[in-house]
């Protein structure tokens, strides 16, 4: 579905034309990819840098709120696993600031953005990890609603963006199984581990609904990212299909959805009750959450690492002056 | 995988147990300071690096605690996750903090060029189960050595503060590295029965390996060698608090069966 653009605004810039708009909108309309050297609207390489970087960003913070549990990991295979897992977001994070680069952008810019708060990444990563069972809870939920928008995004108008997605999906798919498969054994396990998978689930449910963002209504960067071809259903799409999938996997697991609204419509939908976006803002702005600690962690390794990154910059350099000898 | 148990007398399958599980304990212990790193790196490139070694590290210990279970039937998780500080065998090298990048670099190169060398040996072991678990890990171990070589190389030959860091990591593992080589009790027999390789030829190999590379081609200096070292019964004050973190979850609930 695709979103009314306003008329009112033109996303032509002054040395761009309307017939090159025509050309380039006719070639996504046919299907074709746009790729790195092809001519793009200056709003939509702005936007996608604004996207994938931001996306790029929601994994490398998202290193943090799982990492945190690898000390503590019950059995030496879920260690393991967690860490290849913490490891795949680094390297999703390292896919899609290449893909960003295709645009111009450089990794520097990107971080500093990051870190002066000038872009942003999911909010859900400002939540705390409370429990052992949060791992599996945000690999069946985060994860969960991430894949639902990321296959959307694999079928993006830019190429090098949808191509990362296709790979980023399929190792997602392989953490979404893991996190699952974790919580149903739980949801089945000792009181213990019962009441850990509910409290993981009563504290993940909500945040999971709001990660995949604001109502249509409210979404303000939707309309044109719509027709360009890279956001290919809306917000509100995209949160019934991930609902639609979850509800009945959750309550077959004998966990209970905290939403006492939930119900199947007529036709099938599984139907949310009233969302907290207050609760949502709040997280967004820093109000509330572990926005503050999550960029403070990042920052600190940023600088702890200055001095390797100028001591490999060093040992390039008089490896190329050797060389140049 | 079933060991040729009776082949081995009691006393032999004592000590090789307990070189197993001495194994198996600088891999957890390492890999666990490894994992510190996790979303920390200096670039992001070495997170994925890094956790991949740590993960390799866990493999490798999986693979010695599955040897050992063959032998004893003890369970790896209940090895790993039950023992108490003093009951843990692991090397006080693989224990200190994680430190700086250049040390953890430093200690990861020390630590592959041992184990590379270890399993290389390894393979000719006349203890088939162990000699099919050195040909696994060794291929590993050799992309890990050329990692962390590299990055010495880097380091030490970087900016003046990336050599400074370099040299105090080489100042302060040099004292600890020669544990690496100490046989565990009746280790001694285990290598003249050809089972497990010979540490002392191990050593001079790895002088060979390390001492070049750390002099000639970095340019730093080794410190001199360190007062003969106490044995894996003796531990930093850094294991316990390790531990206690690693083990925390597991032993609050010691009900659950299966996690």
């Amino acid at each position: 579905m695709t979103q009314p653009v306003n008329p009112a605004k033109s996303h032509i810039a002054p040395d761009e034309t309307a017939e090159q708009h025509a050309a380039f909108e006719a070639r996504i309309e046919r299907g074709e990819k746009i790729e790195a050297g092809d001519w793009m609207p200056a709003e939509y390489r702005r936007q996608l840098i604004r996207m994938i970087s931001q996306h790029a960003h929601s994994e490398v913070v998202g290193m943090l709120p799982e990492g945190e549990w690898i000390a503590s990991a019950p059995t030496l295979k879920r260690k393991t696993i967690l860490m290849a897992k913490v490891q795949d977001e680094a390297g999703h994070g390292q896919y899609l600031y290449h893909a960003a680069e295709t645009l111009g952008a450089t990794r520097e810019d990107m971080i500093d953005a990051l870190l002066t708060r000038r872009a942003k990444y999911s909010s859900i990563f400002n939540y705390p990890t409370m429990t052992w069972a949060d791992v599996g809870m945000i690999g069946w939920l985060v994860d969960g609603a991430a894949i639902k928008n990321q296959t959307m995004l694999a079928g993006a108008s830019y190429g090098p963006y949808s191509r990362a997605m296709v790979r980023i999906c399929s190792e997602e798919t392989f953490h979404h199984k893991q996190g699952k498969e974790m919580i149903v054994l739980y949801a089945q396990g000792s009181a213990a581990q019962r009441e850990m998978a509910q409290d993981a689930l009563n504290r993940w449910w909500w945040p999971a609904l709001m990660m995949l963002g604001p109502h249509d209504a409210d979404s303000p960067n939707t309309g044109i990212m719509s027709k360009w071809g890279v956001k290919l259903k809306t917000n509100d799409e995209v949160r019934q299909e991930f609902i639609n999938e979850h509800a009945p996997e959750l309550l077959e697991a004998g966990l209970t959805i905290p939403d006492p609204d939930l119900h199947q419509d007529e036709i099938g939908n599984w139907k949310h009750g009233p969302i907290n976006w207050d609760e949502f803002w709040a997280v967004i702005k820093g109000e509330r959450g572990l926005g503050q600690e999550r960029l403070a962690t990042r920052q600190a390794a940023h600088d702890d690492g200055a001095w390797v990154r100028e001591a490999l910059q060093a040992y390039t350099n008089r490896q190329r002056a050797v060389a140049a000898d | 995988m079933t060991a040729p148990t009776t082949s081995l007398s009691e006393v032999q399958q004592a000590a090789l147990i307990r070189k197993l599980t001495a194994l198996a304990d600088d891999e957890i212990i390492l890999a666990q300071r490894g994992g510190e790193w996790t979303g920390q790196a200096p670039i992001l490139e070495e997170d994925i690096a890094l956790a991949n070694i740590a993960q390799d590290e866990l493999g490798h210990a999986g693979l010695y605690l599955e040897l050992r279970r063959a032998l004893d039937g003890t369970d790896a998780d209940t090895l790993a996750f039950t023992r108490s500080a003093d009951e843990y065998t692991s090397a006080r090298f693989v224990e200190l903090p994680k430190g700086d990048w250049a040390f953890t670099m430093l200690r990861q190169y020390l630590y592959d060029a041992y184990e590379a060398l270890w399993l290389d040996a390894a393979r000719k072991s006349t203890y088939g189960p162990l000699a099919e678990v050195a040909s696994k890990a060794f291929r590993e171990e050799r992309f890990h050595l050329q990692h962390t070589a590299l990055w010495v190389e880097r380091l030490a030959l970087g900016t003046p503060e990336s050599m400074k860091r370099t040299q105090d990591a080489l100042n302060a593992l040099w004292p600890y590295v020669g544990q690496l080589f100490q046989p565990v009790a009746g280790e001694t027999e285990l290598v003249d029965a050809g089972l497990l390789p010979d540490l002392n030829a191990v050593k001079t190999r790895w002088e060979g390996l390390i001492v070049p590379h750390l002099t000639v081609q970095c340019g730093l200096v080794l410190p001199p060698a360190g007062a003969e070292q106490p044995g894996r019964d003796t531990h930093t004050e850094d294991l316990a608090p390790l531990l206690l973190e690693m083990q925390r979850v597991a032993r609050e609930h010691p009900d659950v069966l299966v996690w």
